[in-house]
């Protein structure tokens, strides 16, 4: 388990920062990738079966094809100093800090807490039934809200 | 495992994330980045979920909303760029000012 967290970790790290200093645009989409997938991997060793199996379908499968849609039909300039702009160095400060302290913050706040993975997976049938019992309400709400955006999305992008 | 490793890997993430949104100029990427930064978010709860035994599920749940609200909001925001580059042939955010002060 452990092992297999840490290739993972490693892969999701690489794509991240390949994501955000590739000159190809299209291949920054795909190093994406490769950083969802291992996030769904890592949701199958902790446990949380159906929320790897949605990660899987809703990102890797649609949001992606929709990303590569969006890259195509916008045609972008290639090349690093096209894609960057002039806030590079403060924006490297920036995530560099926040990296650093909230790691040495949460490093020390869940010092000697253990994840036991060994147990059994969370089955899909507790996760609907809270789901459609206690969490009805925002459930229903998010359908709501999700249809508001994708038609909204449609009539932005419709032609007159 | 650890807890602190899964916190350390979503941290970077969102770390990753952050940078990308400040330092890109093309309007995709910086919803690319976007969407890496609520992955580790997701990670985070999904970890505590299993840390905490939850029985009641609270963090795998809040995660499929999160799920849910990327996936809106990656919509209008595509809808967004798409617009603008029809109408500016640019997709570059540090051309598109016209609403800054």
């Amino acid at each position: 388990m452990e092992v297999t967290f840490l290739i993972i970790a490693a892969v999701m790290s690489v794509g991240a920062v390949r994501l955000v200093t590739t000159k190809n645009l299209v291949h920054g989409a795909l190093y994406l990738v490769v950083t969802l997938f291992g996030s769904a991997v890592f949701f199958l060793i902790a446990l949380a079966e159906f929320v790897a199996w949605v990660q899987v379908l809703i990102y890797v499968g649609a949001v992606i094809v929709l990303l590569l849609f969006g890259l195509m039909l916008t045609r972008a300039p290639i090349g690093r100093t096209a894609l960057d702009n002039e806030n590079r160095g403060f924006a490297l400060l920036v995530s560099g800090g926040l990296f650093v302290v909230s790691s040495v913050v949460l490093w020390r706040a869940f010092d000697g807490k253990r994840i036991n993975l060994d147990t059994e997976l969370f089955s899909s049938a507790d996760l609907g039934t809270a789901l459609f019992t206690r969490f009805v309400l925002p459930f229903e709400i998010v359908s709501v809200l999700l249809l508001a955006a994708l038609v909204g999305a449609v009539i932005l992008a419709k032609k007159d | 495992m650890p807890i602190q490793w899964v916190l350390l890997l979503s941290s970077f993430l969102f770390a990753v994330g952050i940078y990308g949104v400040l330092a890109r100029r093309n309007a995709v990427i910086v919803l690319m980045s976007i969407e890496v930064m609520l992955n580790a978010v997701i990670i985070n709860l999904v970890a505590f979920n299993a840390l905490l035994k939850e029985m009641q599920m609270i963090g795998q749940v809040f995660a499929l909303f999160i799920i849910t609200i990327a996936a809106a909001e990656l919509g209008v925001g595509l809808a967004i760029v798409i617009l603008v580059y029809r109408n500016r042939t640019t997709v570059s955010i540090d051309e598109v000012s016209l609403m800054k002060w």
